[in-house]
């Protein structure tokens, strides 16, 4: 159990932020400049706030009024950094121990040879840091960090400087992680899909300030005024089960109550839930079921809410058979033609690759 | 039978000027071991610490630099020498003298030693992220800790360059040390007071040149030292596989 509600004063940057969790992996999502990783930093003890309180299993870490404040290094939280920050001086397997000489025998939960499996890194053991690749530096970022047997993990952007591929291959890392050691993550990114996998909470900053608490589902398809230069950012994400894999086309079927949805790749046994997130870009609007058209997936629903104002675009938001949201991204002139008006039946029409395997939850 | 040039130059030298050269590479080296935690201390004082007085400290430690090395001598007489405050309270008390003594010229050149070796160990010690450092402090280590694995041993090549500029430095050192702890054989003669001597006397100018050949082999054999030492160092940071 995580408690935050600091404050700080920095030249003309305010920060004033306050959220909970009971675990899992709290998203910290905003712009940059929007203080997220500061809020890290206050939480790992490496900046002071000037007011607040942070609460770690009932074990305060700051307490401004109380005059506590706990050194980063007797805080037992884990940092795992945007750079790594390997020390390049020792060997990775020095770096994976390093923690470990400093935390008490007796409440070591987490086991080496594990977080090492895990992390696919027995090979890098004897390696240097310094020609480690980038993917591979933040694994052992990642190992660094949780074989310190921390009561709570921060990740401050750790795909951030990754290619898409290295994030691919890291992401299902972290989901691991964090389900298989029971850590508490809060996890700093400016990623849509990387919050959408992992987040079991989102926290959106802007400017400072919080300015929605909720799950993915909730907080990502919201129209939030942090995000209104930026309309493509906005996104839904629904919830589905894995109904078998099509092995001829290197698809996965999935089953949603508003319709069948097609996987690019393979996402698992039959059975299994999944989270996908769909961009609102990805998504376009018919009145009729089309036919005669390569987009596989087309899911029912209803149009909840039509916004457009003067500009060229406009957002419809579909309540779909079975309670999720989708939001499609049109035209204005697509909202006229067609006279989308709420309540209006609609088929939503996603383009298969926008659905790819990144985009889904595994449990 | 052959023999080396060296061994000859070795074997010819006069039984002072052999002294005069075991002076010189032991007061270097007490002065280099003896100042070097003092000098790491000060650098990561003027690299990572804030406290009041940082500043003069800080010309403290370089004064020696810019004064005159006679004056440098002449101070640490009037502070040291034995019917001086300081010096006759040691004398007394611990039985520590340092006038007319060879530890007097260790610490003379030590004096001298120390703004060049503060300052190459304070740029290392300024070049180590402190990002590093914060990643050491959350994986549970104290600031003791992290300084003992993380800060030191990135900071080595630094340190090696002080000690060596400290050394090289310590036994070129001539007029702090002649001005405090004058020019006795045996003593508190180092190569660069017996050299000086011996362009005083007749006939002395072979003895003299013998002290020069020994004296830059000696410098050689330092940068050589250092040169192959920070090559390993820095191959220990990125080993090539």
């Amino acid at each position: 159990m995580i408690v935050v509600d600091v404050g700080l004063k920095f030249r003309s940057f305010e920060l004033a932020v306050a959220f909970s969790s009971g675990g899992g992996l709290v998203a910290l999502f905003g712009r940059s400049g929007s203080g997220k990783s500061l809020t890290l930093n206050l939480i790992a003890g490496l900046v002071r706030p000037d007011r607040g309180r942070i609460c770690l299993n009932g074990r305060p870490l700051v307490d401004t009024q109380a005059g506590i404040f706990v050194k980063s290094h007797r805080r037992r939280v884990g940092f795992v950094f945007q750079d790594a920050q390997l020390f390049p001086h020792l060997s990775v397997r020095h770096n994976l121990m390093f923690g470990r000489w400093f935390s008490p025998p007796r409440e070591r939960a987490i086991e080496v040879d594990s977080v090492i499996a895990t992390l696919g890194i027995e090979h890098l053991l004897d390696r240097s840091p310094g020609n480690l690749s980038g993917g591979e530096r933040q694994r052992v970022a990642i190992g660094r960090a949780l074989l310190s047997d921390p009561k709570l993990l921060l990740m401050d952007e750790p795909l951030a400087a990754l290619d898409l591929e290295r994030k691919l291959e890291i992401l299902p890392l972290i989901e691991n992680v964090r389900d298989a050691f029971k850590v508490p993550i809060i996890y700093v990114s400016h990623a849509l899909e990387e919050v959408a996998r992992l987040a079991s909470q989102v926290v959106i900053l802007d400017a400072g300030h919080v300015v929605a608490i909720g799950s993915p589902g909730e907080v990502l398809s919201r129209r939030h005024t942090a995000f209104d230069d930026q309309r493509f950012e906005r996104a839904s994400v629904l919830t589905a089960r894995v109904e078998g894999a099509n092995n001829n086309y290197g698809l996965t079927e999935l089953v949603h109550p508003a319709g069948r949805i097609w996987l690019s790749g393979l996402a698992g046994p039959p059975g299994r839930e999944l989270r996908v997130v769909v961009n609102a870009a990805d998504v376009a609007v018919a009145t009729v079921r089309p036919d005669h058209l390569s987009v596989r997936t087309v899911l029912r629903g209803s149009v909840a809410s039509v916004e457009a104002d003067k500009g060229p675009l406009a957002t419809v938001t579909i309540g779909l058979l079975g309670g999720d949201q989708l939001i499609a991204l049109t035209t204005r002139m697509a909202v006229h033609e067609l006279s989308l008006q709420r309540g209006d039946q609609v088929f939503a029409l996603i383009k298969t690759v926008a659905l790819d395997e990144r985009a889904g939850h595994r449990r | 039978m052959q023999t080396s040039p060296w061994l000859a130059l070795v074997i010819s030298l006069s039984p002072e000027e052999l002294t005069a050269v075991g002076v010189s590479l032991k007061v270097a080296s007490v002065a280099t071991v003896v100042s070097l935690p003092i000098g790491v201390f000060a650098a990561l004082a003027l690299a990572r610490w804030r406290f009041f007085g940082k500043t003069l400290l800080d010309g403290v430690i370089h004064l020696p630099l810019v004064l005159p090395p006679v004056v440098t001598g002449y101070v640490l007489l009037m502070l040291l020498g034995r019917r001086a405050p300081l010096g006759a309270f040691l004398a007394d008390n611990f039985g520590i003298v340092f006038a007319f003594r060879w530890t007097g010229a260790a610490l003379a050149s030590g004096v001298m030693g120390f703004p060049l070796m503060v300052r190459a160990i304070r740029l290392s010690i300024d070049a180590v992220d402190r990002r590093l450092e914060a990643a050491a402090g959350t994986l549970g280590a104290h600031p003791l800790w992290v300084f003992l694995v993380v800060t030191l041993p990135l900071a080595l090549p630094g340190i090696l360059v002080g000690a060596i500029l400290c050394f090289a430095k310590a036994l070129g050192e001539f007029g702090a040390t002649i001005t405090f702890v004058s020019n006795i054989p045996g003593q508190t003669q180092t190569i660069s007071a017996a050299i000086y001597t011996l362009t005083q006397v007749p006939n002395g100018e072979v003895g003299a040149f013998r002290l020069t050949l020994i004296s830059v082999s000696i410098a050689l054999t330092a940068l050589i030292a250092s040169e192959i030492l920070q090559r390993w160092t820095s191959r220990q940071f990125h080993p090539i596989e």
